[in-house]
């Protein structure tokens, strides 16, 4: 996913000579392709997040566009009050790439599990909230962000898979994107939990449940009509996040059917309000969490279950 | 538009040849804006008058009826809270009416107690928690130094503001980078938020510290308006490293009751003090 990215913010660059990319130290073997192409552009400030923010924000200003690489909880939460004054209280045309997201650095310990990030980027007022499952989605949210006019928090982890099969007209700002149709239920699943959610589905026709999957690329601006109409076709919507359930896409989920006349049943995956396990691979976190595919299933398989012998009931 | 910034500056010198006048002036607004919505801060606004006056008097390349030009030198006050001498200095270099400054914190007013961009011609950001403006400038040094049109940054600190780490950050990355073209002005009054900056977290030696960091230092009286006019085309005139030029100043600085009391950071004058600080500003001229 990130070399995706910054081989397609290389190709942007080569047209566009206003952006310019900052890190605070980190992006070994992953950034020197650019660095090596744009060196005028590209400037490693050291190990000082708030102080790229306050860069990106004065070059912004100035009228360049600038992206800003560092891991998820650094580039957001070290330097929380630069994005909220300096970026989004300017529109700031600043994309802020936060790599590792969720689980990826699952055995690093506490310190490199992002999972706040959505939960409090949402919270800033302007800022678009991103979460690319697979590389075409990020292509797509990183070319929509360069010619967006304001700032976009872009959180990569791994490719989820399923480029395959998404026809890129299906990528739009704050679109969601249908992967599968069904039309006993409906994840609705941001950032890598895309591929989890795929797998559950698999394994949910095999019990004779037809699982609609939808990617979630934009948590801001939230695809409200879609969840409307995702709202009328299925009577279990589950949302699925690698990250805390307060404040992130299940939240957002909530509070969008909250002002519909909504008949769904609204699920929310991710992680509670417990303390990390500071030693777990991130498939190992996953299922510790239910967020991998079997315990996504099984979430949906019992409360379907359940629907159906209240149908009998009734 | 690239035609017009000199000849501006020409004329706002001109215009605003007596710096000191100015300053007096702005003074004299920030006593009626602060009485007028019992706001705070009036001492730290008459600490840095005299440093924006000299910096509005033809120091800075701008053109106030044309705020946003693009070859404009840039100016961020970073300690946000003395928002109602810049609102002030503003107004009077025709950048909006003075009429604004009479609406001071009303609802709805363009003028918040903390420098604010939005609606205001002249305020580049806002401003007003402490340690962001720096960083700001060295992005906008680094945009200026390569646009086809090269501007400069001028960033004015407190010094209580030196204790956020943000700042450091900055600095080192102005000196590491050579922005010549960024300025900070330090107003030094010696004063913060709970006592004297020597008591709370010592900076000294304030000058080593930004010399280490790869600057050029001045230290001048931030009330001597040929003092701080030398240091400032000093700074512009610098090729390699960027400049700070450390203010010592005095809170407060014009109404004799105010002076180097930490108290007027936060009171508002009453009427009497109104009536004896004006008089005693007026007489000043």
């Amino acid at each position: 996913m990130r070399n995706a990215l910054i081989d397609l913010l290389c190709e942007l660059a080569d047209n566009d000579p206003d952006i310019w990319l900052l890190t605070a130290d980190l992006g070994y073997s992953v950034l020197e392709r650019f660095a090596e192409r744009f060196p005028e552009r590209y400037i490693n400030v050291g190990v000082a997040e708030q102080n790229m923010v306050g860069i990106a924000a004065g070059l912004a200003l100035s009228g360049k566009r600038v992206v800003i690489y560092s891991i998820v909880n650094f580039v957001t939460m070290r330097c929380l009050e630069q994005i909220r004054n300096d970026i989004c209280a300017h529109g700031a045309n600043v994309v802020i790439v936060g790599v590792g997201a969720g689980y990826s650095y699952g055995a690093q310990g506490y310190t490199h599990h992002g999972l706040e990030d959505i939960s409090v980027m949402r919270a800033l007022p302007g800022l678009d909230v991103t979460a690319p499952g697979n590389c075409l989605e990020a292509e797509a949210v990183l070319r929509v962000a360069m010619q967006h006019d304001g700032p976009t928090y872009i959180r990569l982890e791994k490719d989820a898979g399923a480029s395959a099969s998404l026809p890129l007209k299906d990528i739009e700002r704050g679109r969601m994107a249908c992967y599968r149709e069904g039309g006993h239920a409906a994840i609705v699943a941001t950032g890598g939990m895309l591929g989890e959610a795929l797998g559950a589905a698999e394994l949910l026709e095999r019990d004779g449940l037809s699982v609609a999957v939808w990617s979630c690329p934009w948590i801001t601006p939230l695809d409200t009509a879609t969840l409307d109409l995702l709202t009328q076709r299925h009577d279990v919507i589950l949302t699925a996040e690698e990250g805390v359930i307060n404040g992130g896409l299940g939240s957002a989920t909530a509070l969008a059917l909250a002002n519909v006349a909504a008949k769904s049943r609204l699920l929310v995956a991710g992680v509670g309000e417990v303390l990390s396990v500071p030693t777990l691979s991130q498939t190992s976190a996953r299922n510790y969490h239910a967020l991998d595919a079997a315990g996504l299933a099984a979430r949906l398989l019992s409360v379907c279950s359940g629907h159906e012998v209240s149908d009998l009931l009734g | 538009m690239n035609d017009g910034l000199d000849d501006v500056r020409a004329e706002t010198l001109t215009h605003c040849n007596d710096s000191i006048d100015l300053a007096r002036r702005a003074r004299l607004h920030v006593l009626q804006m602060v009485h007028h919505a019992n706001a705070s801060h009036v001492g730290t606004c008459f600490s840095i008058a005299d440093i924006l006056a000299v910096l509005y008097s033809g120091i800075l390349r701008v053109d106030p009826s044309q705020p946003q030009h693009p070859d404009r030198d840039r100016f961020i006050l970073s300690k946000g809270h003395a928002a109602a001498v810049l609102y002030s200095i503003l107004a009077e270099s025709g950048y909006f009416p003075h009429t604004f400054l009479g609406k001071f914190c009303d609802d709805h007013s363009p003028l918040a107690g903390h420098a604010t961009h939005k609606d205001v011609p002249g305020v580049e950001v806002s401003t007003g928690a402490l340690g962001h403006g720096l960083s700001l400038g060295c992005g906008m040094a680094l945009a200026g130094r390569c646009a086809a049109t090269p501007f400069s940054v001028y960033v004015a600190l407190s010094d209580g503001e030196l204790n956020e780490g943000a700042i450091w950050e900055a600095a080192m990355f102005a000196g590491h980078h050579g922005l010549s073209n960024l300025t900070a002005i330090v107003d030094a009054n010696g004063l913060q938020g709970f006592g004297t900056v020597r008591e709370v977290l010592n900076l000294e030696p304030l000058a080593d510290k930004w010399a280490a960091s790869g600057w050029s230092v001045a230290e001048v009286d931030g009330h001597d308006h040929p003092g701080l006019r030398h240091a400032m085309t000093q700074a512009a005139a610098r090729q390699k490293t960027p400049t700070v030029i450390i203010a010592r100043t005095v809170k407060g600085k014009g109404v004799s009751f105010m002076e180097n009391k930490l108290e007027w950071h936060y009171r508002s004058p009453n009427d009497e003090q109104l009536a004896q600080a004006s008089a005693e500003l007026e007489g000043a001229s």
